[in-house]
């Protein structure tokens, strides 16, 4: 469980972090801490099982039914992304909570951040492959929201738009590739899909299943033709900068390749598309570094062509270049998150990231500029650092294929340019800035910063410079580790020596190094040529262009189809159904056909009462329809179908929803008044008798096409799963009425869902009405002024005695409603009814003065009860909702079932939303007349 | 009697649909209403008609077709609730849509 436990700290710390902020910023901070040193003690027994060669999988039943499991996997290479993910992680929260000012809430940045390494560690540690998505899915979502942190900057919302769309696009792809996979292979867990490396680059499916596993990596990390988010990306907070784009989540891209090398690579198409796409970015990435004059714009594209190199060794696919590769993601992480927090301090301290302002800050902040250039260093591949011995093996690599293949030499000369670039931008970078005169007009004078700011920058300088010295003692040790859980053997014997002799890598370093630094002494003319040039060829452009040309092909497609109509798009709608549903009958041969229509069922006969009550139903709905214009007697006769329509039901064996339809056709009728006091008493005509005749037309094909269909259906016979609730509800269940067992104990899982939206309803309402105001009529619907006087006394008399005596009723229904019709639902609206009969009778100020006015109690109390009963069964290990009953002796012989304390919840919620959604339509008329208070004199209030 | 129950099920059906596609708000929440009784009804009648025979269960009675179907009772039951639920939330919907925009058309405009 530990590795489910490791991934899980990170999201409910979130909600933990969010919720402690409001106790200071040093809360919040030590709490983000804590909670990254939890995962990080979870997973640390664990921790030494890659080191002795085991790969450690952890397998929970989920859905065992569909063969559906969640499983985590911890081998190597998981290992070290998860140390990265967690280390960094923890100095990126330290770093934070300096950077942030006073103004931005801490609280907000470290929920998302953690939510944001919560995803990432199941994306490492995940076996499932579909698992592995959902969590790459979430890193999209945690980024967006990350990015976008300062949401009030138009640059913010654009940039983690921008993100959001191309890795979700992305994600899409990589779905596609996955399920190919899981096709081919047969399953998704990983340990299969990696033994079957021979299997999937042998099966036809391997180009597209390839194909759409590159675009999921490439667009997360940002490979050309994708990279343009990531400059964009830029405009989120300097720590999460750091943190996104040195260990995270471009690396989640670069993960996917390795974590598939053993899949998917040693083919043609693997070595040219991920070899060319890699060498492609480096050199981009590297020369547009170089003109950039944004401090962290330099960084975003140095990262870019980082990935492109990493991309590059895995591309080119030799065992040695994928622990080349997975050695430069460790190198990579540490030196460009140290970077980024050196450029975040220079920020924070000047005002300003503009390299041709910030000049000479070595004056200033001598011990930070120390630390940025060592980082530098690593980044231009200079001997005794970290960057020089993962980039000299990538030379060495490169060289080493040069004579292999056709074309082979472009490569050595792609990584030497790239090279040289690199050298240049970290050159610029240090000479630029600390540097290269004075400061120009800057809004802050720079100082250091706060020492546990520098901190961080300091430990991971540390360590750019122990892996560049002794490799060996190191770095070495997890290195073969993961290269092993790349490889999924040994990795190849390699030699982190700094001093390899006159190879031909040691040759193109020196270029690197002489080429970089010469390149920056002629930077005057090539920055004059670049300004010239500049913006011809932007990948943003295209996707603005292909994002504009999407939105205007939405809205010419939505304003062919919506016309701002209602009528129309409804009338559309219908036409469709019809056509549909006389298509299908056309299909199966039953459109005119007799035989086909009517089925073999015996039919019953047809009584007189029954007969009357089906005529009174079609007159009176007919009526409704004819009269629909005089508002308030359509209202009271649409209550007399109601009420016909709950005849039918107890006619037809149903009592509870003839009890259920009865009491909702009460609240339904005094909802529809108290609403149609704010509406117009009339309907104008308006229609033209030419469209009444089409919605006549519609109506009758509806209709039509609805009763022969409940014909066809009612005159055949069937068999259901009715049965089984039958045979095993007194068993099963201990109570008597099937129809409420069903609904408490058999599927008390959709009730649970039905209250939800019950109350999720009256809430809505609830807020809805909170902030309208709406003007009543002066007068009723024939020009009489409205009646203000006091509330009948018979009425209100008679209300208050019957109060007692319905709710003595309703607790009667809810009690017995397990072995007899009732229940919760019918229960919870005889009580919303009688109390809204007090309402009407005795007038709103009267009644609220002596009900509890806050009905959001009640429903939380009832949908907690209705959860808890859940719980409760899960607590004794069974599964949710399993219910238990027995039976008690004292009020003769009852039996009790604790799904009747759901139903108790279930009476709640439906007590507290009727009576908010009517209460507040009621107190909307306070609200409007204000004359109600003087409808019962003081001396006449009966107080019980 | 299953005549009866279908005849009724597209009267209801029609009247919803007619009223449905009125253009004042109150018109319309009538025509959802009818509907959501027609669709109950539609609902319950899938598990066919039976008189007499409530799904309760009582001791006397042993032969299997002593009851109704209580599969589609259950459904219907939390189906009337929830489109209780729905009407009031349309009503309260056209109410807002009055007074924010000053007539009752359910387009918005007068």
């Amino acid at each position: 469980m530990n590795l489910l436990f490791t991934i899980l700290t990170p999201f409910l710390g979130a909600i933990l972090v969010a919720w402690i902020s409001r106790c200071g910023r040093s809360h919040a901070a030590w709490a983000a801490g804590g909670v990254g040193l939890a995962a990080l003690a979870w997973l640390s027994p664990l921790a030494s099982g890659p080191f002795s060669g085991m790969t450690h999988i952890q397998r929970i039943a989920w859905m065992p039914a569909v063969g559906l499991d969640l499983a985590f996997r911890l081998d190597g290479l998981g290992l070290l992304f998860a140390g990265l993910i967690l280390g960094i992680g923890l100095l990126v929260i330290l770093y934070a909570r300096y950077y942030l000012s006073e103004r931005d809430s801490l609280g907000r940045l470290y929920a998302y951040l953690l939510l944001f390494m919560g995803a990432m560690l199941g994306v490492v540690l995940s076996e499932n492959l579909i698992q592995l998505l959902m969590f790459w899915e979430l890193t999209s979502l945690s980024s967006f929201l990350l990015i976008g942190y300062w949401r009030e900057r138009e640059q913010a919302r654009q940039g983690a738009r921008m993100a959001l769309a191309v890795t979700g696009a992305g994600g899409l792809a990589l779905l596609g590739g996955i399920l190919l996979l899981g096709e081919i292979t047969g399953s998704y867990e990983l340990s299969v899909i990696l033994a079957s490396g021979d299997l999937i680059r042998a099966h036809p499916l391997y180009l597209p299943a390839l194909v759409l596993v590159l675009l999921g990596a490439f667009t997360k990390s940002a490979q050309f033709p994708f990279h343009f988010w990531l400059p964009h990306a830029m405009a989120a907070p300097t720590p999460v900068s750091a943190y996104l784009h040195s260990a995270t989540l471009v690396k989640a891209g670069v993960f996917l390749l390795a974590r598939l090398f053993p899949a998917l690579s040693g083919t043609w198409e693997w070595s040219h598309l991920v070899g060319g796409v890699g060498l492609l970015t480096l050199s981009i990435g590297a020369f547009t570094a170089l003109f950039k004059h944004d401090l962290k714009g330099l960084l975003a594209y140095s990262t870019l062509s980082h990935l492109g190199l990493i991309t590059l060794l895995f591309g080119i696919g030799t065992p040695l270049a994928a622990v080349a590769g997975v050695f430069h993601i460790i190198n990579h992480a540490i030196f460009k998150a140290s970077l980024f927090m050196a450029a975040g301090i220079i920020d924070h301290e000047t005002g300003s990231r503009d390299m041709r302002r910030i000049n000479g800050l070595w004056r200033f902040m001598p011990h930070t500029a120390t630390l940025a250039m060592v980082a530098a260093a690593a980044m231009a591949g200079v001997p005794l650092f970290n960057g020089f011995l993962s980039k000299e093996m990538l030379f060495a690599e490169s060289a080493s294929l040069a004579t292999q293949m056709r074309f082979g030499w472009i490569l050595p000369l792609g990584v030497t340019v790239a090279g040289i670039f690199a050298v240049a931008y970290s050159l610029r970078f240090v000479h630029d800035v600390f540097f290269n005169g004075d400061p120009i007009d800057l809004p802050r004078t720079p100082r250091e910063p706060p020492h546990w700011m520098k901190v961080p920058v300091e430990v991971l300088v540390l360590l750019c410079l122990l892996v560049g010295i002794f490799p060996g003692q190191t770095v070495e040790p997890i290195l073969a580790v993961a290269a092993a859980g790349v490889l999924g053997r040994p990795p190849p014997a390699h030699d982190l020596a700094i001093w390899h002799g006159f190879s031909p890598a040691l040759w193109m370093s020196v270029i690197a190094l002489v080429g970089g630094a010469l390149l920056y002494g002629a930077r005057r003319p090539l920055f004059a040529w670049h300004e010239r040039h500049e913006g011809r060829l932007d990948a943003r452009r295209v996707y603005e262009a292909l994002q504009r040309a999407l939105f205007a092909f939405a809205r010419k497609v939505t304003r062919l189809l919506d016309v701002g109509s209602l009528q129309r798009m409804l009338a559309l709608f219908l036409s469709f159904t019809l056509l549909l549903g006389w298509a299908g009958g056309e299909m199966s041969g039953a459109v005119g056909n007799d035989t086909a229509l009517t089925g073999p069922r015996a039919l019953l006969p047809v009584d007189g009462v029954s007969g009357l009550v089906a005529v009174a139903l079609v007159v009176v709905s007919l009526a409704v329809v004819a009269l629909h214009r005089r508002r308030f007697t359509a209202l009271v006769l649409i209550g007399v179908v109601g009420l016909l329509v709950s005849l039918i039901f107890v006619k037809f064996s149903a009592p509870d929803l003839a009890l259920t339809q009865l009491s909702v056709e009460v609240v339904t009728v005094v909802l529809l008044l108290l609403a149609l006091y704010f509406l117009p008493q009339h309907t104008p005509r308006e229609s033209r008798p030419s469209r009444r005749a089409r919605d006549a037309a519609l109506a009758l094909a509806a209709g039509g096409g609805m009763g022969t269909l409940a014909w066809a259906v009612l005159t055949r016979p069937y068999s259901g799963i009715g049965d089984w609730f039958l045979a095993n509800s007194v068993p099963g269940g201990g109570g008597r009425n099937v129809v409420n067992v069903i609904l408490v104990d058999f599927r008390g899982f959709d009730t649970l869902g039905e209250i939800t939206v019950l109350a999720l309803a009256g809430l809505a309402i609830h807020a809805m009405l909170e902030s309208t105001r709406l003007e009543g009529p002066r007068q009723d619907a024939d020009g009489r002024a409205w009646n203000r006087d006091a509330h009948p006394a018979i009425m209100a008399s008679f209300a208050r005695l019957l109060l007692p005596l319905a709710l003595l009723v309703s607790a009667f229904i809810l009690l017995r409603g397990h072995n007899l019709p009732g229940g919760g639902f019918i229960a919870g609206l005889v009580t919303a009814a009688a109390l809204i009969m007090q309402y009407l009778a005795n007038g709103v100020e009267w009644t609220h003065s002596r009900l509890p006015g806050n009905l959001h109690p009640v429903i939380g109390a009832g949908l907690a009860i209705a959860t808890l009963t859940g719980l409760g069964s899960l607590f004794l290990g069974h599964p949710f909702l399993t219910s238990t009953f027995g039976h008690v002796a004292w009020l003769g012989d009852v039996e009790l079932a604790s799904a009747m304390i759901f139903d108790l919840g279930v009476y709640l919620v439906v007590v507290g939303a009727t009576l908010l959604i009517l209460i507040h339509l009621g107190l909307m008329h306070r609200k409007d007349s204000g004359s109600e208070t003087a409808a019962v004199p003081e001396a006449r209030r009966w107080k019980p | 009697m299953e005549a009866l129950i279908a005849l009724s099920i597209g009267v209801l059906t029609a009247c919803g649909v007619y009223l449905a596609l009125r253009g004042r708000t109150f018109p319309v929440v009538l025509g959802l209403t009818f509907l959501s009784y027609a669709v109950n009804l539609f609902l319950f009648a899938m598990g066919r008609l039976a008189i007499g025979r409530p799904p309760v269960i009582r001791a006397a009675a042993v032969a299997e077709l002593a009851y109704a179907d209580p599969l589609p009772q259950a459904l219907v039951l939390t189906a009337i609730v929830i489109g209780f639920a729905m009407t009031a939330f349309v009503i309260v919907l056209a109410l807002k849509a009055r007074a924010e925009l000053g007539n009752d058309h359910v387009d918005g405009v007068d």
